[in-house]
């Protein structure tokens, strides 16, 4: 007997809030950033669910975007934390709230 | 029955492990439980009959995004843990609070919406032969632009993190010999 769809989608919600939380409660520069990897995660699991408890599984349209999804995550990942180390190396610092210097 | 078990269990593991990426105050402890939860997260795509998604997400979060994040953490690290200090931002409580409104948001419409309560009407396979053809064929046209996407963005990441060595160039003079500068007595044979 599998879980049903529900619940699936109320663990995503799950995720998706506890990065959120992370990500703007949080401090540090790395922390946000990896709240906003479990927000996109939880977004591809919410795919996956309704790819596999939809009509036509065949279409394989979830599977697909989450594995384009993964790809640009990946990009992501790469891109953030490159600026979070050209950041720290100019400011000696990657918490979030030291870098207001645009701030009227 | 035991395919709820299972998914009961991975499910509180990947929870519990976000929970304490985003709560825990030593960066590389949130870094191995954001892997952790990506894994578990890798357990429920296999769950979901998804395998080369649940794969891909293995090598591609726990593999290559989880090294990454640690190495960031390796590369920043002299001022992040002293004691007495703050982890949070000051609006921390408004941010929780928001995301418990976000949470409500999304879970009670989930929760009060009865065709949202049901099994899975047919049986779903995504093999890996159908994925590959799947990419060359209809796909393809989004396959070539993650590669163009990918290609830039590794790029980009060199170029920015790539330590600036300023006035190298716009020196004109040459660069001086080091043994005359230091002093040290050069013996010839």
């Amino acid at each position: 007997m599998n879980p049903l769809l529900s619940h699936y989608l109320v663990v995503s919600a799950l995720l998706f809030s506890i990065g959120f939380a992370g990500a703007v409660a949080r401090r540090s520069a790395i922390v946000v950033l990896i709240g906003i990897e479990l927000m996109l995660n939880a977004a591809n699991l919410n795919f996956i669910a309704f790819w596999r408890y939809g009509a036509h599984p065949e279409a394989l349209t979830g599977v697909m975007f989450v594995l384009f999804s993964i790809t640009i995550a990946a990009a992501e990942a790469a891109v953030g934390l490159a600026l979070i180390i050209a950041i720290y190396r100019q400011r000696k610092t990657t918490q979030v709230d030291g870098l207001d210097t645009l701030k009227g | 029955m035991l395919n709820e078990i299972a998914f009961y269990l991975i499910a509180a593991v990947t929870l519990a492990c976000a929970v304490a990426a985003m709560a825990l105050r030593q960066l590389v402890h949130c870094a191995l439980c954001a892997a952790a939860a990506f894994a578990g997260l890798a357990m429920l795509y296999l769950q979901l009959d998804a395998e080369f998604v649940g794969f891909a997400q293995l090598l591609v979060y726990v593999g290559a995004i989880a090294i990454l994040i640690v190495f960031a953490v390796l590369l920043t690290r002299a001022d992040e843990i002293i004691p007495g200090s703050r982890q949070s931002s000051p609006s921390s409580l408004m941010g929780i609070a928001a995301a418990l409104l976000v949470l409500s948001g999304i879970a009670l419409p989930v929760l009060s919406s009865p065709s949202l309560h049901r099994l899975p009407v047919t049986t779903a396979a995504a093999p890996v032969k159908l994925i590959g053809v799947e990419l060359m064929t209809r796909y393809v046209l989004p396959l070539e632009m993650a590669g163009i996407l990918l290609t830039a963005a590794l790029l980009g990441a060199v170029v920015i993190a790539m330590r600036e060595e300023p006035e190298t160039k716009l020196d004109p003079r040459p660069p001086a010999p080091r043994r005359a500068e230091t002093g040290e007595v050069v013996s010839l044979p």
